[in-house]
Order: C-alpha cells, then sequence, then structure tokens
C-alpha cells in the first residue's frame, strides 16, 4: 500500500492529463524547434525547398509557358501559379518522409521513445516543422509568381483561403509521406517509392496544362484525382469562377487522406524497430 | 521510490518470436543496484531484441521484466523515467552542435531551459566535448560522436543505463577511454546492462556475465566463473608453417583434457589442459619436438572467455561476422601473446 501511495505522490506517479497535455504541446515545440533548426543546416534542403520550386516557377512561366495556350484572362502566368504552389506543397512534404526515415535507421527514434517525453511529439513536431517549412517556401513562390506576372484578381479573402487551402493539402500529403517513411524505413527505398506516387499525382493533374489538352484515357485519370480537385478549386479562388464543386471534392478528398493515413502513421510509429 | 532491496532489472522467462524466428526463449536475468551485468553472445543471438523489450520499445510474447522495480509493459512510462538507452549507432542529431543536441534532449525530459543548458554543459565537460561544444556534431570523430550519444543517454539521471554495443566499430584507443568513462558511471551508482560480442569488453566491465545464444542463456556468472568453466589452464601456440598446424595439433592432442582448438587462419593451437598446468607445458614441449614441429609463442595461460565461449557453444565467438569486419577473438590472443 505505502508504495502505491508513494507512486501517487512521488515524481514518478503518473501525471494528470492536463500535465501530460502540456508536455505534449512543449515536446512538440522542441521537437519542431530541432527540425528547423536541421534544416536550416543543411545546404541542400534549402536548395531543395527554396530554389527548386524557383527554378520551376520559372521554366514554366518562360520556357514551356508560351506553348502552352489557356482560357484564363491572365494567361498562363495566372493559371500556372495556383499548380506550381500545390506541387510546391507536395514536394516540400516529400522530406517528411526522407527524415523519419533517416531518424528511424539512426536509432534516434528508438533514443525518443525510450525517453519519458509525449510519444505523440515526435509526429507532431515533424509535422509542425514541415508545415512550417512548405509554408515559407509558398510564400517564396508567390513572391517570385508576383515578380513574373501572377495577380490575385478575387479579392484578399479567397487569396488567403487559396494558400490555406495549399498548405492543408500539403499536410495531407505530408501524412501520406509520414505512413511510407516510417513503414519502408530505408531512406533510398522511401526516396524512389516518393518520386513514384507524387511526380504522376502532380504532373497527371490540371497543374501545368489544362486536362481538355490530354488524351482521353489520362484525361479520365486527370479529371477525377485530388490533385487536380484541390488546384481547380486554388485556381478558382485566386482567378475568381465556380469554386464549390472543386472545393467540396477537394476536402472530401483530404479527409479521407487524413481519416486514413493519421491512424497507419501513428501506428507504424508505435511498431517502428 | 521502489524498495532498494530488490534488483534493478529482473527478468522472468522472457520469450520473444519474430514470425518463424525465436529472438528469445526464455531468458531469466537478475541485476543488483549499482553492477554492470555484460550480456556476450554474437550477432543475432538475441541481445539486442531482450535491450529493446527492456527500454520499452518492444512488447513481450511471454514472462515479466521489471526495471527499477516497475513493469516494462504496464508502468512502461515510468520505466522511462527510470533508464537511459545508447544503442549501436550514434542516435545524435549530426547536423546540430553537441550542445544544441543535449540541451533539445534535456528539453524533452522537461527540465526548464535554464537547467537543460546547465545539463548540457554538464555533460559535454565530463566527457571531454566542452571544447566541441560549438561544433556540428557530424564534425565528430566517431568516438566523440559515441561519447556525445552516452551524454544524450544521461541527461535524466537514470538510475538503469542500458549500453547496446558501446563501443561496436570504435577504434581501440576510443574503446579505452569509454570503458574509463563506464566505470565512472559505476562508481556513481548507476546499474548497467551492458550488451557486447567482446569478449574482453565483458571481461573488464561486467561484474556479471550471462552468455546467450540462440536466444537463451546458456551460461551466467563471474568472469572468473565463467573461465573456470572452460576448463582450467590452456596451452596455446602458434605454428609459421601452415601446412603444419594439423600435425602441431595432433601432436598435442594426448596431452589435453579436451580437443585441441586450430585456428586455420592465424595458425593458432589450443588446447586445455585442465589443472596440470606447467607439467602440460612441459609434456607439450616435448611431443611439438619429437614431431619436429616449429613453434612460435609456446606459453600456458588461464582461460580467455573465448575459451568459455568455445566450450558453451561449440563455435567460436569470432566465426560470427563481425560489423566492422574485425576479429576481435584473434586481437585478444595476440594481446595474450604479446
Amino acid at each position: 500500500m505505502t508504495a502505491i501511495a508513494e507512486r501517487i505522490a512521488g515524481p514518478v506517479g503518473a501525471p494528470n492529463w492536463r500535465v501530460r497535455f502540456g508536455w505534449a504541446v512543449t515536446d512538440t515545440l522542441t521537437i519542431t524547434r530541432r527540425n528547423l533548426l536541421v534544416w536550416m543546416r543543411v545546404p541542400a534542403y534549402l536548395v531543395f525547398t527554396v530554389v527548386q520550386p524557383v527554378i520551376f516557377v520559372l521554366m514554366f512561366r518562360y520556357v514551356f509557358g508560351g506553348a502552352i495556350r489557356v482560357s484564363s484572362a491572365g494567361g498562363y502566368v495566372d493559371f500556372l501559379l495556383p499548380g506550381i504552389i500545390a506541387q510546391t506543397a507536395a514536394f516540400a512534404c516529400f522530406g517528411t518522409a526522407i527524415a523519419l526515415a533517416q531518424e528511424l535507421k539512426k536509432g534516434v527514434i528508438d533514443r525518443l521513445r525510450s525517453m519519458p517525453m509525449a510519444r505523440s511529439a515526435v509526429l507532431t513536431g515533424r509535422l509542425l516543422a514541415d508545415t512550417l517549412r512548405m509554408t515559407v517556401t509558398i510564400l517564396i513562390v508567390l513572391g517570385v509568381g508576383f515578380a513574373v506576372g501572377f495577380r490575385f484578381s478575387n479579392g484578399v479573402g479567397p487569396a488567403i483561403a487559396m494558400v490555406a487551402l495549399a498548405i492543408l493539402f500539403g499536410v495531407a500529403i505530408a501524412c501520406i509521406s509520414a505512413f511510407t517513411g516510417l513503414a519502408i524505413g530505408d531512406e533510398e527505398s522511401v526516396q524512389a517509392f516518393g518520386l513514384i506516387w507524387i511526380f504522376p499525382l502532380t504532373f497527371l493533374s490540371s497543374a501545368f496544362v489544362p486536362i481538355a489538352t490530354m488524351p482521353g484515357w489520362l484525361q479520365a485519370f486527370a479529371n477525377n484525382q485530388p490533385v487536380t480537385y484541390t488546384i481547380n478549386a486554388m485556381r478558382a479562388l485566386a482567378l475568381g469562377g465556380p469554386v464549390e464543386a472543386n472545393l467540396w471534392k477537394s476536402l472530401v478528398w483530404l479527409a479521407g487522406i487524413f481519416i486514413v493515413f493519421v491512424p497507419l502513421s501513428v501506428r507504424a510509429y508505435r511498431r517502428a524497430s | 521510490m521502489p524498495d532498494g532491496g530488490q534488483p534493478a532489472i529482473l527478468v522472468e522467462g522472457l520469450t520473444k518470436s519474430f514470425g518463424e524466428v525465436h529472438a528469445l526463449r526464455g531468458i531469466d536475468l537478475s541485476v543488483p543496484r549499482g553492477t554492470v551485468l555484460g550480456v556476450l553472445g554474437p550477432n543475432g543471438a538475441g541481445k539486442t531484441t531482450a535491450v529493446r523489450i527492456l527500454t520499452t520499445l518492444l512488447p513481450p510474447d511471454g514472462g515479466r521484466a521489471l526495471v527499477d522495480g516497475y513493469d516494462v509493459v504496464r508502468e512502461a512510462a515510468a520505466v522511462r523515467r527510470s533508464i537511459g538507452l545508447a544503442g549501436q549507432s550514434a542516435a545524435i542529431q549530426l547536423e546540430l552542435t553537441g550542445r544544441e543536441n543535449l540541451e533539445i534532449i534535456g528539453r524533452l525530459y522537461h527540465l526548464r531551459w535554464p537547467q537543460a543548458r546547465s545539463r548540457a554543459v554538464e555533460l559535454l565537460e565530463q566527457f571531454g566535448l566542452a571544447d566541441a561544444a560549438d561544433r556540428a556534431a557530424k564534425t565528430y570523430s566517431g568516438g566523440m560522436q559515441r561519447r556525445l550519444d552516452l551524454g544524450a543517454s544521461l541527461v535524466g539521471k537514470p538510475r538503469v543505463l542500458f549500453l547496446d554495443e558501446p563501443t561496436t566499430g570504435l577504434d581501440p584507443r576510443s574503446r579505452l577511454g569509454m570503458w574509463d568513462i563506464i566505470r565512472s558511471l559505476v562508481a556513481d551508482g548507476t546499474t548497467i546492462l551492458l550488451t557486447t560480442q567482446y569478449l574482453d569488453e565483458a571481461d573488464e566491465l561486467a561484474d556479471e556475465i550471462v552468455v546467450i545464444d540462440h536466444g537463451q542463456v546458456i551460461a551466467a556468472g563471474a568472469a572468473e566463473e565463467l573461465k573456470g568453466r572452460a576448463g582450467g589452464d590452456v596451452v596455446e601456440f602458434s605454428v609459421p608453417d601452415r601446412s603444419r598446424v594439423n600435425d602441431a595439433a595432433a601432436a598435442v592432442a594426448a596431452i589435453g583434457e579436451g580437443e585441441p582448438h586450430v585456428d586455420p587462419e592465424t595458425g593458432v593451437v589450443s588446447v586445455p589442459v585442465g589443472g596440470r598446468g606447467s607439467d602440460a607445458l612441459v609434456e607439450a614441449v616435448r611431443a611439438l619436438d619429437a614431431a619436429g614441429v616449429v613453434t612460435r609463442g609456446l606459453a600456458l595461460r588461464r582461460p580467455s572467455l573465448d575459451d568459455v565461449f568455445l566450450t558453451l557453444t561449440g563455435h567460436a565467438a569470432e566465426e560470427e561476422e563481425q560489423p566492422n569486419g574485425r576479429k576481435r577473438g584473434a586481437r585478444r590472443r595476440e594481446r595474450a601473446a604479446s
């Protein structure tokens, strides 16, 4: 009995939910801070998350753009920017998988799981850091877009909604990415696997060209996949036009991704070895 | 605080399988507080699986395990507050500085910032990393990275420390440095469970040794007791002319109390001679002379844990593939001979 009493009162007793919730928050912030520090220390990561999207904007604007006919009032640059922002968000969160696979392999996740910290924090801290990183990248792409002629033509509120939708889309991709990283656990394989699903999903969509220019069998896929719904909704928010249909389909898809991949990621993290 | 009289680690009938592979087939361990248990075994023997269960990373299939008095399954959170873990690879963030690594771990132990900072400084000094504190850990040598990793496992002042092959892949000088650090931790009262494939490491550091092979404890005791089980003294020599190694082994077979063991790669022959010591040595000289075999470094020595391993498992520890491709047993013999 005394042992039990001591455990409740003593420093090793199980803390109540309020304390535990507080730890979950501070641990998440600590892991976020750590991940952002690492990101800033590695030049290659900066290149991947900042320079590459900028090159994509310039390349599509000036190299391919002249050959692509679109019906948007502002021309190709207005058509392009929402697409490239969605692609940027998807690619930025590709890093989530690689980072988790690396930490798993090096034993960092073992170390953290053997500590009395909130177990959820490794995943939530990773997602928060990657979301912040992605937001910075999106703002840089927007800035470059403005410099090469892109303009919002539907007001401030919808413009903010467009950025928010892009971030939500990126977080959904990050959840899938986190699951693949933890489930596969090998950096090179994770990288190869990421290319297999992220590239087709972003390029076989309305991101860079009007879907009507694709062959019929490809249109069937491109018209009905979540990236197209999301980009069409973003485009409508940025430039005006009917939003609802695409936005709802996009949100349902994203909700579906969260419902499936959040539990899968948590399970993969618990079982990770 | 749990009762100080009970063991720091108590394991009973622990089992774990991965599909068809039986990693642990019923292990019992008891580690008194403030002592070092050396868990010795080749790769794949089940050492790491045992450590992963004891550090709450893996649920066992059967049996039970208490660490610092807490059940690793039902009271995992309490166990995590009592333990530290340093694994086979350095689980540190190489892009961050040594100081940042330790401060972040301190924060994750829910220390306030000033405490996390001062604990980091303390550990950096203790492990001789003060000068390198503000350099990225990727610029550190292998030994420094491993020390930083060990420092990270000590941030929470654990009462029970798990070291999973702490010196695998380190150069000899770094290994000795690591041994000194481990000894100083024991002096401070920390209980340590140390796994190793290196017989000399267990011999140097551990109060008690358990030998694990194929998921079972095949021997337990103090280093001296285990050496006693290898059948007493050993006569050992090397044969420079490799074509005559087997002749030499045949010549000394009669004087031994067991089969001579031949290492074809190094040309070293060892034969257990029980308690007959110097008599057996003289007989060996005569027998080898009669057979006309030239030998080098003929000597009588106390059995090493290599011999124990050979006696217990029927195969030498160094027959297993080492991650760093080095043959530890061979090195030990060289050292013993010199």
